[in-house]
Parts: C-alpha cells; sequence; structure tokens
C-alpha cells in the first residue's frame, strides 16, 4: 500500500553499498543543478540525513533519553574515579574507618567490614562493572553476528550445524555454564569477561540470522550476485551495514544482561579479583549485613545495578523503536 | 423503506501527532434487497467507512453523523443493542479470509458461533443449519470439522460467506471479498454472493477497487475519494459514462477484452492518493486531475446531479463532484 | 447455485487420523532424536570443559594435604589421568551413561548420592516459582495487552522492565533484610536460612513448616521470572489483537470478554508457552542464586558451595544434570505445541 516502509528500506539499502553495481563503480550522474553525484557521495549525504532523521526520533522516545542521562553520568563517573579519589582506600590493610559503621561524615555511604568506604568501592566498582559489560557484551556481538550472517547466508549442512549449535547455546542455563567457565578458567577480569560473552550471543545470532534471511531475499542481492559477488562481498558489503543498526540496538540490551550476569558470578563466587558492585553485595552477605542490618552496605550497590541496567534496557529499547519502523508506535 | 441510511458521516483517526481524516461526510442510501458497490484506491476511506457501520473501528477513531440501520441509528445504539444487532441485522464478510477465520477452531464452531451468541440455536440444531449454511455456499458439510488452514483461498471465502449467512441478517458488507482470489475462483464468488442475496433478498454494500467486478454484481455505484464520495449513480452508468475525471480513470484502468480501442488508448493515472492527513486544498483530486482547472485547487465542489435514470425506470441520480459537471438547474 | 468444482458430499476417507498420528510420532521421533544429539553434546562439552583446568587436577585435589611425589603419581593413576585422552572420554562417557558422576572432594560421597538428596527441595522450588510466575505472568500481561497503552499497561509493562534489572540475588538480600530480619520496628517474619529449622514439627504441620520457609525464596524466584512471561504473554496478544479474525468475533456480537478468552488468548498462548519452555535455563540460573541467598538446600545451592572449594566432580554432576534436564524441557515444549497447534498437527 503506502511506500513509507518501502522508502526506509530502500533507503537503508543504499546507505552501505551502491544498488547499482556490486562493486560501486564510479558512475557518476548530473543532478539538477549540475553538481557531479558519486554513488559514494549520495550515500553521504542519505546517511547524514538519516543519521539526523535518527536523532530527531530518539529524541522523541522520553524513557531513552533518561537512559541515556543516566548512562552518561554513570560513565563519567568511572573515568574521572582515578582523578578525583585515592585507589589506595580500597586495600583492606590500609583501611581507616570503623568496621561496618553506618553513613557519617567521613564516609558518606558507610564503612565495610574491614573499613573501607563503600562510597568509594562504589565509584571503583563502576569501573569493572561497566568495563566487564561492556567488552563481554562486544565479544558476544561478535559472535552473534558472526554466527547469525553466516547461519542466514550460508544454505545446506552449514546453516543446519551452525543453527543447531545456536539453538544449544540458546537453551543451556547460561548462569551455569558461565560459573562452570570461570570456575574452570580462574577468576580474573579476562576469563569473566570470556565466561559471559560466551554464554549470551545466542539470542543475538537468532535475532541476526531472521534479519540476515530478510535483507538477503531483496532483489539487489540476486543482481549483485549475478554480478559475480562472492560470499564475503555479500557479506559485509550488503547484509552487514543492513544488519548494523539492529545488532547495535540489541547489543546495548546485551550489555544490561550481562551486567547483571557480572554482578551474580561475583556474588556466588566468580570473582574478577577486583573490587566490583557483585563482590561487595557477597562481602555484604558473607558478613551478615543483611541481618544485621547493615543496610547501607546492602542497598548502594544493588541500586547503582539496578540503574545502570535500567538505562542501557531503555536506551536499547529505544534504539528498536526508532531503528525499526514497524515497531514505532506499537508500545 | 431505506434498510441502510448514512448521513454526513465523518471518520477522524486522533492520535499524538495530529487528527486524520479518514471519511470527511458521506452520505449514502440503501434499499432492502439493493446492492451498492463502493469503490476507491487504498487510503479512499472505504475500508474505514464499512467498518465504521457496526462500530467496529478501533478507541481512536471519532465517527460523527448519522448511521441508520433499519431507522436505529447505530452511532447511538447502546452497548447491548448494538451486540445483539451486530451480524444479526448486517454481517460481515472480509477479504483475505486468510486471517479472517480464527486458525486453532474449528469451521463448524466458527459458523456455529453467531446463532449461539444470538440465541438462535444450539447444539445439533446448530450442527444442522451449519450444514445447511455449507451448503448454500457449494461445500461439502464434512467440513464443518476441518480447520481454516485446510483449505484454499476460494473456499474460505466461501466460509466467510456461510458465517455472515448463518443469522439470515437484512445486510451484508463485503469489503474486498474477492481480492485475494484467483480471476476464476473470483467469478465463482461472485456468482454465489450475487445468488445468494437474491434469493433471500439480503441487501449488499461490496467494497471493492476494481470497478468492473462491482459494475458486474451491483445496482449501485458509489467512488470515493480522499474520504469523499466522488461520484455515485447507477453502476451501468457510473462504469460506462463517469462524470468525475477520478471515476473515469478508474473505470478505464480496467482493459475491455476485445475491444482494440481499449488496447490502446492511454490508461491509469500518474500520482499517489494523498495522504489523509494532508489534504491538498479545494478539491482534493486536482493535483492529480488531467482536466483540472484554477479554480479547483481554492474551491471544494460539491455532488451535482448528472441524470436521474436508473433501471426499470427508477429514479436514481447519477452524481458528480466535478466543477465540470453543470450545475442543475431547477 | 452448484458450481463446477463443487465436492463430493460424503466424509473424508479415514485415513486422516492416522495419517495425523503417524506424523506425530514421526515429529517426536526426530524432536527425541535432537534431544540425544544435544545430550550427547552436553556430555562431550563438559568433559572438554573440565579438562581446561589450568594446572594439574591432582593438585587441585590435594592442596590441603601435604603428599609426596609418590602418592601424587598413584592418585593420577587412579584419576585414570596417565591414560591416552580418547580412553579417558571413552571412561567418562560410560560412567555417566551409568550415572556413576565420580566423588565429591568435599564430602567424601558419591556425587549421584548427594545430587539426589538436593532434587527434592530444587524442584519444590522451581515447582512452585514457574507456577505462580507463569500464572501470574500470563494473566497480568494478558490484562495489559487487552488494555493496551491504558495505566495498568504502562505499570505492568514498566514493572516487568525494572523487575528485569533487578539482580535475583539482590532483591534476595533485600527481603531477607527487610522480611527475614527485620527492619526497624518491623519484625522478622519469615526465617532468614534454610528449609526447615531443627526443630521442625512433625506431621501434617511440618508441611506449614516448610512452606513458610519457601514463602520468601519463592517470592524472590518468581518477581524477577514472571516479568518475561508478563512481556511474552503481552506481545503475542498484542500480535493477535490485530487480526482480521478478532475484527470478526467482535463483528460477531461476541462480549468483549469471550472475544479475549475465546479467540485471541487461545491463539497467544502457543508461541507463549513455547517461550515459557525455552526460558527454563534463565529459571534455573535465578535458582540457583536463590538458594544461595536463603540456603535453600538443594542443587543451586550444592553448585554454588562446590565453586568454593572447587569440588570439580560435583560441579560436574550437577552441570551436567542439570543441561539434560533443560534439554528434555525443550524437547517436551516442542512436542507439546505439535499436538496443540492444530495447524502443526495435519502438516
Amino acid at each position: 500500500m503506502s511506500t513509507k516502509e518501502d522508502d526506509t528500506r530502500d533507503e537503508r539499502a543504499g546507505e552501505g553499498a551502491s544498488p547499482v553495481t556490486a562493486g560501486g563503480a564510479a558512475k557518476t550522474s548530473r543532478a539538477a543543478d549540475g553538481a557531479v553525484a558519486t554513488p559514494r557521495a549520495i550515500a553521504r549525504t542519505r546517511r547524514r540525513a538519516a543519521f539526523a532523521r535518527f536523532r530527531r526520533a530518539y529524541g522523541r522516545d522520553r524513557a531513552g533519553l533518561y537512559g541515556a542521562a543516566i548512562l552518561l553520568v554513570a560513565v563519567l563517573a568511572a573515568l574521572v574515579a582515578p582523578l578525583i579519589t585515592d585507589p589506595s582506600g580500597l586495600d583492606v590493610t590500609r583501611a581507616t574507618g570503623a568496621k561496618m559503621a553506618p553513613p557519617s561524615v567521613g564516609f558518606p555511604l558507610g564503612t565495610d567490614e574491614s573499613g573501607r568506604s563503600v562510597l568509594l568501592m562504589l565509584l571503583w566498582g563502576a569501573r569493572v562493572s561497566l568495563l566487564i559489560g561492556f567488552m563481554s557484551a562486544l565479544l558476544s556481538m561478535v559472535i552473534g553476528t558472526v554466527f547469525g550472517i553466516a547461519s542466514g547466508h550460508f544454505r545446506g549442512w552449514v546453516s543446519a550445524v551452525l543453527m543447531r549449535v545456536t539453538d544449544w547455546f540458546l537453551v543451556l542455563p547460561a548462569l551455569v555454564l558461565a560459573l562452570v567457565l570461570a570456575a574452570v578458567l580462574g577468576g580474573g577480569t579476562s576469563t569473566i569477561i570470556l565466561a559471559i560473552g560466551v554464554t549470551s550471543w545466542a539470542s543475538t545470532a537468532r535475532l541476526i540470522r531472521a534479519q540476515t534471511l530478510a535483507v538477503e531475499a531483496r532483489p539487489y542481492i540476486e543482481r549483485s550476485r549475478a554480478l559475480g559477488a562472492g560470499h564475503w562481498h555479500v557479506m559485509t558489503r550488503h547484509v552487514l551495514p543492513n544488519v548494523a543498526p539492529l545488532v547495535l540496538a540489541n547489543t546495548t540490551l546485551t550489555v544490561a544482561g550481562a551486567i547483571v550476569t557480572e554482578s551474580t558470578l561475583a556474588f556466588l563466587g566468580a570473582d574478577s579479583g577486583q573490587v566490583s558492585w557483585g563482590g561487595m553485595l557477597r562481602a555484604s552477605y558473607d558478613w551478615g549485613a543483611a541481618t544485621s542490618g547493615a543496610w547501607w552496605y546492602v542497598l548502594p550497590p544493588g541500586l547503582c545495578i539496578i540503574l545502570v541496567v535500567l538505562a542501557f534496557t531503555l536506551c536499547g529499547r529505544a534504539l528498536e523503536t526508532v531503528l525499526n519502523p514497524r515497531l514505532r508506535g506499537a508500545s | 423503506m431505506s434498510l441502510l441510511e448514512l448521513r454526513d458521516v465523518a471518520v477522524t483517526y486522533r492520535s499524538a501527532t495530529g487528527d486524520v481524516p479518514a471519511v470527511r461526510g458521506v452520505s449514502l442510501g440503501l434499499a432492502e434487497g439493493e446492492a451498492l458497490g463502493v469503490a476507491g484506491e487504498s487510503g479512499s476511506g472505504k475500508s474505514t467507512l464499512a467498518m465504521s457501520l457496526l462500530r467496529l473501528l478501533p478507541r481512536d477513531a471519532l465517527v460523527s453523523g448519522e448511521i441508520l440501520l433499519d431507522g436505529e441509528d447505530v452511532l447511538t445504539m447502546s452497548w447491548g443493542r448494538l451486540r445483539a444487532v451486530r451480524w444479526a441485522s448486517a454481517s460481515l464478510v472480509f477479504q483475505g479470509a486468510q486471517h479472517a477465520l480464527n486458525p486453532v477452531r474449528r469451521i463448524g464452531d466458527q459458523i456455529a458461533e453467531p446463532l449461539r451468541v444470538h440465541g438462535m440455536a444450539t447444539g445439533a440444531a446448530a450442527r444442522r443449519r451449519t450444514a445447511e449454511l455449507l451448503e448454500q455456499v457449494g461445500l461439502p458439510a464434512w467440513r464443518a470439522r476441518g480447520y481454516p488452514h485446510e483449505l484454499s483461498g476460494g473456499q474460505r471465502q466461501r466460509v466467510m460467506i456461510a458465517m455472515a449467512l448463518a443469522c439470515s441478517p437484512r445486510l451484508i458488507i463485503a469489503d474486498e471479498p474477492t481480492t485475494a482470489l484467483d480471476v476464476m475462483i473470483q467469478a465463482q464468488v461472485l456468482a454465489l454472493i450475487r445468488s445468494l442475496i437474491a434469493e433471500h433478498g439480503i441487501g449488499l454494500i461490496m467494497i471493492s477497487h476494481d470497478l468492473s467486478v462491482l459494475a458486474a454484481t451491483c445496482d449501485r455505484l458509489a467512488v470515493m475519494y480522499a474520504g469523499r464520495v466522488v461520484e455515485s449513480g447507477p453502476s451501468r452508468e457510473v462504469f460506462l459514462d463517469a462524470r468525475h475525471p477520478y471515476g473515469r480513470a478508474l473505470a478505464e484502468a480496467f482493459p475491455t477484452v476485445g475491444d482494440p480501442a481499449s488496447r490502446m488508448a492511454p490508461r491509469g493515472l500518474g500520482g499517489d492518493p494523498p495522504d489523509p492527513a494532508r489534504l491538498p486544498a479545494g478539491c482534493s483530486f486536482h493535483p492529480r486531475c488531467p482536466v483540472s482547472l484554477a479554480s479547483c485547487a481554492s474551491e471544494p465542489v460539491e455532488l451535482r446531479v448528472v441524470g436521474r435514470t436508473g433501471p426499470d425506470g427508477a429514479e436514481v441520480p447519477h452524481t458528480a463532484a466535478c466543477v465540470h459537471v453543470p450545475e442543475e438547474v431547477r | 447455485m452448484s458450481t463446477s468444482t463443487a465436492e463430493p458430499a460424503k466424509a473424508p476417507p479415514h485415513e486422516d487420523h492416522g495419517g495425523a498420528r503417524r506424523s506425530l510420532a514421526r515429529y517426536a521421533l526426530v524432536k527425541l532424536g535432537g534431544a540425544l544429539l544435544g545430550i550427547g553434546l552436553v556430555i562431550v562439552a563438559t568433559f572438554f570443559l573440565f579438562r581446561l583446568i589450568p594446572g594439574d587436577p591432582t593438585v587441585a585435589y590435594t592442596r590441603d594435604v601435604p603428599v609426596t611425589p609418590d602418592q601424587l603419581a598413584l592418585l593420577r593413576r587412579q584419576m585414570g589421568l596417565d591414560r591416552p585422552l580418547g580412553e579417558q572420554f571413552l571412561d567418562f562417557v560410560l560412567r555417566t551413561l551409568r550415572l556413576d558422576l565420580g566423588t565429591s572432594y568435599e564430602y567424601r560421597r558419591p556425587v549421584a548420592e548427594l545430587i539426589g538428596e538436593r532434587v527434592g527441595p530444587t524442584l519444590l522450588l522451581v515447582g512452585v516459582g514457574l507456577t505462580v510466575a507463569v500464572g501470574l505472568g500470563m494473566w497480568q500481561g494478558t490484562r495489559a495487552a487487552w488494555r493496551h497503552g491504558g495505566r495498568f499497561d504502562r505499570l505492568s509493562t514498566g514493572t516487568a522492565l525494572t523487575l528485569w534489572s533487578v539482580p535475583t540475588f539482590w532483591l534476595g538480600l533485600l527481603l531477607l533484610m527487610v522480611l527475614a530480619a527485620g527492619a526497624g520496628p518491623i519484625p522478622g517474619l519469615f526465617p532468614t536460612r534454610g528449609m526447615r529449622d531443627v526443630d521442625a514439627p512433625e506431621g501434617p504441620l511440618y508441611l506449614l513448616h516448610v512452606a513458610h520457609h519457601l514463602v520468601l525464596p519463592c517470592l524472590t524466584l518468581v518477581a524477577v521470572v514472571y516479568a518475561q512471561y508478563l512481556l511474552v504473554m503481552r506481545s503475542s496478544l498484542l500480535d493477535e489483537i490485530g487480526q482480521d479474525y478478532v475484527t470478526t468475533a467482535r463483528a460477531k456480537g461476541l462480549r468483549d470478554d469471550d472475544v479475549r478468552r475465546r479467540h485471541a488468548v487461545p491463539n497467544a498462548l502457543l508461541p507463549t508457552v513455547t517461550l515459557v519452555f525455552m526460558q527454563i535455563g534463565f529459571v534455573v540460573g535465578g535458582a540457583v542464586s536463590v538458594e544461595f541467598v536463603y540456603s535453600w538446600p538443594g542443587l543451586g545451592l550444592l553448585f554454588v558451595e562446590a565453586i568454593r572449594g572447587p569440588d570439580y566432580a560435583v560441579m560436574q554432576g550437577t552441570f551436567m544434570l542439570v543441561c539434560v534436564a533443560v534439554i528434555v524441557m525443550n524437547t517436551l515444549a516442542d512436542v507439546v505445541y505439535h499436538v496443540l497447534d492444530p495447524r502443526v498437527r495435519s502438516a
């Protein structure tokens, strides 16, 4: 019926590759005012216009804006921590405060079981949680994208095998698997990142596979194949740019999940060795903070986790709505 | 007495970005046993109009005017009365019965459902009536035990027709009933509809973008554009001698098989139907009109009478909303 | 008026029903094969996963006890580490199939025995939790979708999103702090740990006693898990509401409730039920956290305690069991869906 959806689709089609030829040969055309417009220049202007549209559309989603604001504050706090605070306060042997003391002037959020400032640990814990969250989501996204595009692009037994593997990972309990990996490989930031990344890529892969199938059904893919485009070319020059917005939205949501998983892993004993929000909560549990009413040790780390995860979730959902015209106005 | 009368019906969709007028003041009448065809492109408001007749539009749609079904105004009916009227007085046949039938319930259950709801028959009596209805549309009775996905498109459409006849309504509203079907099946379904409404004396409103289908099946035609009726009259006259440029384009869009002149004549109309949220000023058709005048961009035109004859000599005015139609001198 | 394609008036041949039954059997067989393959993969993956342990496994087993090199060599032979990898693998597979899951280092007992003891409490917790979560989530999701955009909808979706952001264990800590230990003037209403106290009563009161202990763990599990079901049911129902057959049902004069109950919800249930089963892995993860926080004597607690050891035999055994259980549930879901959906049934 209406051509608006077609416009958006064609718009995005033109963003990554020239729809005219597969190789993007420098065919030029003269626009009405006589300016020479190469395919690349056309793609650039379209991209800029699309980005401006995106910014406007995102701005309309109030929840997404709140999420983005919270994220900005969190990331800034994490980056700025080493500049404004002294990491020596995290050293157990050099703690100066009273043990498990409620908030006071010197320690705005009280102290932990060793006398360290909870607020300080919270700030530095942000760095760990955000870092691990980002990196593991990145790893998960890379694996998921590779699997997704490959299983959507290739046919026959390759695709069947890839899909079976994806389904297998999808079904298995991610937390249990991550715990085993973390325990087996030993603690440490990189093993935790690996553990989370390896166990959370399956749903991304499914999503991207569906999108790959949709993209490859478009006529210009057939045309580019007829012109001799190989697997690599179709996957990177055609599918990937079209899938990229979806990947972006999905990654944001994956970071949210990764932060929850990281804190859960730390709580259950698969530590990264550094101060993190999950680790703080484990210590609080071990030292009976919950049952003795040391709320300043139990509430703040949890609230931080919730806030950051919620922020990523809201941003992710806003991105999904903005980048997928079908969802606009549906939720 | 007229079976259905629409008086200045308007439908506006409220949305966050403003009000969108889908139907802007439509007045139509339908007598008992009469068949009226409503033609137009997508976005002309014809489906919206059809849905409004039984108040089936979503909550964000504002309907104004009067819709008199057997003298009662549907728009001001109580909820209970409306539910009683639905299907028992007027029923619907959708297009693409692909999703118009519940995929997880048996066909027989779905046909018998309105009988149960309106307290007309249950149990064995309902089963008998279902078998009767299926037979009327040319399907064997054992189909009642099956599911919609087991049927072909044409068969599903027949089921929809059988379902529509269940409570012996006085009016059937058919929204693009044959659009998704092959031409041969289309012909069969149309013939079926024609014979059934003649047999039972049911009024029919058929919506379609295919003017030739409507001209063959209906007594009267109304052409809609941008939410308004731009031409109406006896179907033969409107089809063969359309006076509104849009009506003419629509009639000519379908070539007459065997007529060499129609083969060579240029066909089709440039441009797209207007966005209901941003209608052009004056006559909404003027941007695409091949014979528009300067005044068309500023002054909208009301329906003007072209002639006053009809089948069997009954007076059915042929009207068109075009500045080129001379105003009737009384 | 008869048409040229009138069908025969007699009933269809009865082989239709036999055909449907045959196709169901064939489908179940295929799914069973897939499940066995999945389980096989789990066994293989477990074997190689636990061989990834850096360093010498014998060292991990003897870290508290001073051992001589001879004793270490003996231990290596006992654990079969001096044999080629292929032999070790075969041995592992055969033993697993015999349900011999090794011996726990911490408890000095067969792993299978430990698992047997702990399965009951976990099933109780997960069973009750899932039932409540699914029921609540579906009911709320249905209402939210039916009154789409209204206050209930926005509140429900907002709450669900927030709860999804809450780590299960933290919610447990919070509930412990407030409801079990008591905060300020409010006294603790629930026990702080375990499934039963030392002074548990006998007979029917025992059930009540256990139920009292079950409340907080169950509440914690439900709170985080039900959000998924709510969102899934809501989106499934929203998809169905837009379909033509719902409009047809309304046009027939059915009441709003009937349209929802008899037409929209049954269609929305199908994909929802499948998704519920697919999320079982997530529920298992939640159960692990909950059991640890509340010291609920189930498989999850066993597993977490094994991490602290590290007690690799127990970890290995529970890991395999949990994965196999999840795969079995998913296969069941596929078959059940096949039976319930008439479109798939006669395919």
